[in-house]
């Protein structure tokens, strides 16, 4: 652990987190701008060229906003929340592999801030803590709607996550490592996980649809029936924090959908044209993104074409169909795996 | 070095934690508290270098079993005017008991303060692969019947949640 | 009853069938609706820079109209305030003084002549009802204000100005239809 170990991983942690939020601002604006485009409009295009200005003009307003804090809330956790959400929002960033690596001066950089030997469970830890922010300001709002919001995200995500979990140790059965960049590095080529895991990556990312809170799976902050759920006595940059951690939820998202299924920063056949070791770790950086621009965008398409579902329907979705559905998909792995076990038995 | 400053750094904080899981008077914050006593214990499982097992910690206690606790306090909103009255008598009787386990406690332990650590130790075992051959070579048959054990709870608890047949 | 269109559709309650209750095809022909939209042209209209064109007789702000010597045309006849639907008019009538000729055609002039722009619809009854052509609807709009006093227009902004360049053209509004009518002088109202 040399000092210049310690200053990149510094530097790469804070571009991480940099291009981060740049991102989930730049999310909101492309948000409204496709919400605008699939519905005949043409979204904000005012401030700047275009409205490229508009998540500034946004930001200032919400810091301008009057900061409102209700006097019969819980003032400590009402505060604490909105920053808890954000917090475990960021902390998933780390485990992602960016990039390959890239080689200065003989030195060889790897784009991955860590690479954990349990990066999966890592990210799945996180995210199921995630839902206390939402919980703890629910509660601490001391509001009949916060509070039933509160309890759908909870609820909500608990049950979804065990329709995640199961798809995803599909996953890992047909990989053999928890290691994300392992993942990532093994589907070189056209070797995607998708391909081997469809019904997998289907599961995991209509269940990433409820974890982030998404539509259809909007319930606890749907306005029709909760006015705002969890965040209806949030006001200012509180609120701005919870919508931000939303737009950081769904890159983060897209990310982890494009590494564990879509090949990460693998893309087939350019190993024929560019042979040049750092240019590829460029290219796959580019990639990447491209791959998690495209989820964004899949994230937005599909909160503006489907309505959201009735309470009921996204339990009986959950328990019903999604979790026996990815315990088939772990039962049809495993057999895939031992079929040579299994053609054995019955032969002899 | 800095695992020592570490763990004595994290061992102050679980048991201040824990105490104010006790000493707090609203229930929802002895939840909180004890939530951050969970991340305190898995940071002591990373110091011994068994990262699974402080990840699923996280997963299963903190971000599973803790939130259906919070969940089931919130519903019930409790608060000072519904909290049960208890007698003077009640709590001191209560203060006596938890005083002898306490001691007896205090007592097995000085009783144990040479105690050896076990020699076998592998640093590595906490790592998923040592842990995975472990379990599914060495203890394969607790594994088993801990699993059989998981699902009579869980069709047990299908059971109790259908709807009673007319 | 007769069907008004033949788009509608008889909705029938039953079980879905299993391609139905797979719900992905019909949430992937939604969002290819969806996708379609897309790219179709956008029909937003940029306000300040772009406006919509307005249409020939479109009816907006009145005004009260001088003769070819600047007199005031408006005779406070009180027509236009009986044809008016939503009862938006009301005036004063006055008569004319000698020395006022020049300001007044004729010899009753209306004194205070006040419309009330959040009664008014802009049907144009009152340019119909009027008998001297005093009255008539331009494709001026009516400001926003954020007094509710301050939209009772009264002769100040409806009668246009004596100067040839502050007059207001109403010629649009002159329809061939109307020109052919006011040719018959057999017609007590074009007397
Ligand atoms: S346009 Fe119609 S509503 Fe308006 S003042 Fe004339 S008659 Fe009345
Ligand atoms: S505007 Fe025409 S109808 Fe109305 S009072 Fe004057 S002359 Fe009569």
């Amino acid at each position: 652990m040399t000092l210049g170990y310690v200053i990149y991983k510094l530097i790469l942690a804070v571009i991480v987190f940099t291009v981060t939020l740049l991102i989930a601002m730049y999310s909101t604006y492309a948000e409204r701008k496709v919400a605008g485009f699939l519905q005949d409009r043409l979204g904000p295009n005012r401030a700047g060229w275009f409205g490229i200005l508009q998540p500034v003009a946004d930001a200032v307003k919400l810091f301008m906003k009057e900061e409102m804090i209700p006097s019969v809330s819980n003032k400590t956790l009402f505060i604490i929340a909105p920053g808890l959400s954000l917090l475990t929002a960021c902390m998933t960033g780390v485990v992602i592999p960016w990039g390959t690596s890239l080689t200065i001066f003989g030195t060889s950089y790897s784009l991955q801030v860590t690479d954990l030997n349990i990066g999966i469970l890592y990210l799945f830890g996180v995210v199921s803590i995630g839902v206390y922010g939402i919980m703890i300001g629910g509660w601490a709002s001391n509001n009949k709607y916060s509070l039933l919001g509160a309890m759908r995200a909870s609820s909500q995500m608990i049950s979804y996550e065990v329709a995640m979990g199961i798809s995803i140790i599909a996953l890992i059965m047909t990989t053999g490592t928890l290691s994300v960049g392992q993942i990532a590095a093994q589907q070189h080529g056209w070797h995607w996980n998708i391909l081997v895991q469809p019904l997998g990556c289907l599961i995991f990312i209509i269940c990433a649809f409820a974890e982030t809170n998404r539509a259809p799976f909007d319930l606890p902050e749907c306005e029709q029936e909760l006015v705002g759920g969890y965040h209806t006595e949030y006001s200012s940059m509180k609120m701005g924090f919870y919508l931000f951690a939303e737009y950081i939820n769904m890159f983060v998202s897209s990310a982890v959908i494009s590494t564990f299924y879509f090949g990460g920063y693998n893309m087939p056949f350019i190993g024929r044209f560019v042979h040049d070791g750092n240019l590829l770790a460029i290219l796959g950086v580019v990639f990447l993104f491209a791959k998690i621009f495209f989820g964004i965008f899949f994230f937005m398409w599909v909160r503006w074409t489907i309505p959201r579902f009735r309470y009921d329907q996204l339990m009986n979705l959950g328990w019903k169909t999604l979790i026996p559905l990815s315990i088939l998909n772990l039962v049809l792995t495993g057999a895939w795996m031992m079929r040579h076990e299994i053609i054995s038995v019955f032969i002899k | 070095m800095i695992t020592t400053y570490l763990f004595y750094f994290l061992s102050f904080l679980a048991i201040m934690f824990g105490l104010m899981v006790v000493l707090s008077k609203n229930p929802i914050h002895s939840v909180l508290y004890l939530v951050l006593c969970f991340f305190t214990i898995a940071g002591h499982y990373v110091l011994l270098n068994a990262q699974f097992l402080a990840v699923v910690h996280v997963i299963v206690y903190s971000g599973a079993i803790m939130v259906l606790f919070l969940f089931v306090i919130m519903l019930l909103n409790l608060n000072k005017e519904t909290e049960p009255h208890k007698s003077i008598w009640l709590k001191a009787s209560a203060a006596v008991a938890a005083g002898s386990l306490l001691l007896v406690m205090v007592a097995s332990l000085k009783g144990a303060s040479t105690i050896q650590s076990v020699n076998t130790f592998n640093p590595n075992i906490g790592l998923i692969e040592n842990l995975g051959t472990t379990l599914f070579k060495d203890f394969l048959l607790p594994f088993e019947v801990s699993s059989i054990l998981l699902l009579a709870a869980m069709v047990g608890a299908v059971m109790l949640g259908k709807k009673s047949i007319k | 009853m007769q069907p008004l269109t033949n788009r509608s559709k008889i909705v029938v309650k039953k079980e879905m069938s299993l391609y139905e209750r797979i719900y992905l095809p019909a949430i992937f022909s939604g969002m290819m609706i969806t996708m379609s939209h897309f790219f179709k042209k956008k029909p937003t209209i940029q306000y300040p820079e772009q406006t919509r064109p307005f249409s020939a007789v479109y009816r907006g702000q009145h005004v009260l109209k001088r003769d070819d010597n600047g007199a005031e045309r408006c005779t406070a006849c009180g027509l236009c305030a009986v044809a008016c639907p939503a009862e938006a008019i009301t005036m004063v009538a006055a008569e004319r003084k000698r020395g006022e000729e020049k300001l007044y055609r004729e010899e009753k002039y209306a004194a205070v002549y006040e419309i009330n722009m959040l009664r008014c619809i802009f049907c144009g009854d009152c340019e119909d009802a009027c008998p001297k052509e005093a009255i008539f609807l331009t494709d001026r709009k009516v400001d926003s204000e954020v007094k509710r006093n301050l939209f009772t227009y009264g002769k100040d902004i409806l009668v246009e100005g004596v100067e040839k360049d502050k007059r207001v053209d109403v010629s649009k509004r002159q329809t061939p239809e109307v020109l052919e009518f006011k040719k018959h002088k057999e017609f007590e109202h074009n007397r």
